[in-house]
């Protein structure tokens, strides 16, 4: 193909000429991106949004109806949606919290340079590289009353002993925590990458000033790591909203249903009862939260650009 | 690249401090890593012992499954899995990348109509809660015969990976100097050389950081690995949560040891590159 055009590229435009003429160059370097998302993401998006006008059932061989927007309907009109809504967001905003706070005082800690630092770096940053099912399981581990590393700490300060998982609040805290130890260094590392792009002299005029710490804090060291620290947030925010591994090692949703997220009663509508359709409803209703989350993310970093142009 | 500004310096004692709050924030890890050289009663045992005999048997038996009929023991698969994990996810990484700088150069240097709001798409795909998409995609790979085999988890993988491929990648084709390209042309370069030879070697480093920074997000994959492979093609994590099963409960050592074996390459990988990596979690969509 390429040997035919190379002998005369330019006394006839031979398709694979015309392919990499210089005004198609975009379009052709665009398009292997495009055509890997098209058909792994893009096309079953559309595909489960077609489904979600359905009755389908995964496990029936049943013919589905088209029904509509019955399933938007069922889901928004489901007072148990909103529980499921509102435990996601207590997990999300308690656990994003605790990682920016952690993530931050880890920032500051390692906001210079110091003997071993890439070494001890390391230990805070490998939490980020276990997957999901380790970390569940030990943390559930060390949550267990008997054996458990945790209780047995606690259980040093207390006569009763300590049965974290057994209440509502417990096991939101247990999966809180989990989380936020995991995740708390990738803040650690955007707060460290704003903290790094100070740039030097400003610091060295305060010193010549005199400026208090803390007024060197406000003025300079903030004002940089602010549009971060956002980025940070919409950033955890986002993916925080997706959490289902972590519950469902940890408690399954328990105990009842008090700890079952958004994603865990997807899984649960689509692979445990089967209401294929209405949890694809479900999950777009989701996706949309998403995009205007996306939206907001976007919004913060043109504001981060604007102010660098200034 | 932006040339990296300097931090201040500090001295031993700030070793010693950041070693201690290290090791309080590591010691679930390390935790998990000592359960690997214990036997079955000394892991739960109350009060939890530091001090042990060390002993090999979980390592072992993550690779023999001891036999009760004879004293011969049998392989695990655990090989291949090891292998699984580490060919799928470094082949989708690495393509993404690849991928994903192509694109990511024409994003930056020959727009095409409406470029924003590709960029956009392409960023929510990745915002996308995978549930979302995973009924159609465990349909189509059925249908398709995908299911179980590399390519599917592959590529399915490597879609995962383009989006934040491109918008990190582009973030580093604007940082660069025009001018040089310019430059590179004049001395009469074609596309191809300006490309390999002028913005690649600029933006190895960034590359580096793209490279570790998906390879920790595939690493540990779990709910399309548990669906989409099959016993051929299984991945670490797929396997390392079917030894949770079982009469006896979870067996703690054996669960560690491979927790440990699984942490060792992505560890020295990002250890290898962690100054690049501090580059690469700000998404790409943060300039320096």
């Amino acid at each position: 193909m390429a040997g035919a055009v190379s002998n005369h590229p330019h006394k006839r435009k031979g398709f694979w000429a015309r392919l990499t003429a210089p005004e198609n160059r975009g379009p052709l370097l665009v398009a292997p991106a495009i055509i890997v998302l098209f058909v792994m993401n893009i096309f079953p998006l559309l595909w489960s949004f077609g489904l979600s006008f359905f009755n389908y059932r995964a496990n029936r061989l049943k013919v589905p109806e088209f029904v509509g927007l019955k399933n938007f309907e069922r889901v928004l009109t489901d007072d148990k949606i909103w529980d499921r809504f509102q435990t996601t967001a207590i997990i999300v905003a308690s656990s994003v919290t605790l990682q920016l706070i952690i993530g931050f005082a880890l920032a500051m800690l390692f906001a210079k340079h110091f003997p071993m630092r890439r070494i001890i770096m390391m230990l805070v940053l490998t939490p980020m590289m276990l997957s999901f099912v380790s970390v569940g399981v030990f943390f559930k581990l060390y949550y267990e009353p008997t054996f458990g590393l945790l209780s047995w700490a606690i259980n040093h300060f207390t006569t009763e002993p300590f049965v974290l998982l057994s209440t509502s609040t417990g096991a939101l805290a247990g999966i809180i925590i989990a989380d936020a130890w995991m995740w708390s260094p990738f803040v650690m590392l955007l707060v460290l990458a704003g903290l790094v792009s100070v740039p030097k002299y400003l610091y060295e005029a305060a010193e010549i000033d005199r400026v208090s710490p803390w007024r060197r804090f406000v003025t300079i060291t903030f004002p940089y790591i602010k549009s971060l620290l956002l980025l940070a947030i919409l950033f955890r925010t986002i993916e925080t909203f997706k959490i289902f591994d972590i519950i469902y090692i940890i408690t399954e949703g328990g105990p009842g249903s008090s700890t079952e997220s958004i994603a865990v009663n997807i899984y649960r509508m689509a692979f445990q009862n089967f209401r294929t359709s209405r949890s694809g409803a479900l999950a777009y209703i989701i996706l949309f939260i998403v995009i205007v989350l996306t939206n907001l993310y976007l919004y913060a970093v043109n504001r981060r650009a604007r102010e660098e142009a200034l | 690249m932006a040339k990296q500004r300097e931090i201040g310096k500090a001295g031993w004692g700030r070793s010693l401090f950041a070693g201690i709050v290290g090791l309080i924030y590591f010691f679930p890890v390390l935790w998990i890593i000592l359960t690997a050289f214990k036997t079955r009663t000394d892991a739960l045992e109350i009060p939890p012992k530091f001090l042990f005999s060390p002993t090999l048997d979980n390592f072992r038996s993550v690779f023999f499954r001891a036999s009760i009929s004879s004293d011969s023991s049998q392989a695990t698969n655990f090989i291949l899995y090891f292998f699984n994990s580490i060919f799928i996810a470094g082949t989708a990484v690495l393509l993404a990348l690849i991928i994903g700088t192509l694109a990511a150069y024409a994003f930056s240097r020959h727009p095409l109509k409406g470029n924003d709001t590709y960029l956009f798409i392409i960023l929510t795909t990745r915002m996308m809660p995978p549930i979302v998409v995973i009924i159609p995609i465990f349909l189509m790979f059925r249908l398709t015969g995908l299911a179980g085999s590399y390519w599917g988890i592959i590529l399915l993988y490597t879609a995962f990976n383009i989006p934040f491929s491109v918008w990190l990648v582009k973030s580093f084709f604007d940082e660069l100097n025009p001018e040089i390209e310019d430059a590179a042309r004049m001395d009469g370069a074609s596309d191809w050389r300006v490309f390999f030879g002028t913005c690649i070697p600029q933006i190895v480093a960034g590359l580096a950081a793209t490279f570790v920074f998906g390879l920790i997000l595939t690493w540990n994959e779990f709910l399309f690995a548990l669906l989409l492979t099959g016993v051929e093609t299984r991945t670490v994590p797929v396997a390392m949560a079917r030894t949770l099963g079982g009469e006896v409960g979870v067996d703690y050592g054996l669960l560690a040891a491979i927790v440990t074996l699984f942490l060792i390459p992505i560890f020295f990988v990002t250890f290898l590159l962690q100054n690049q990596l501090l580059r690469g979690v700000t998404f790409g969509t943060v300039k320096k």
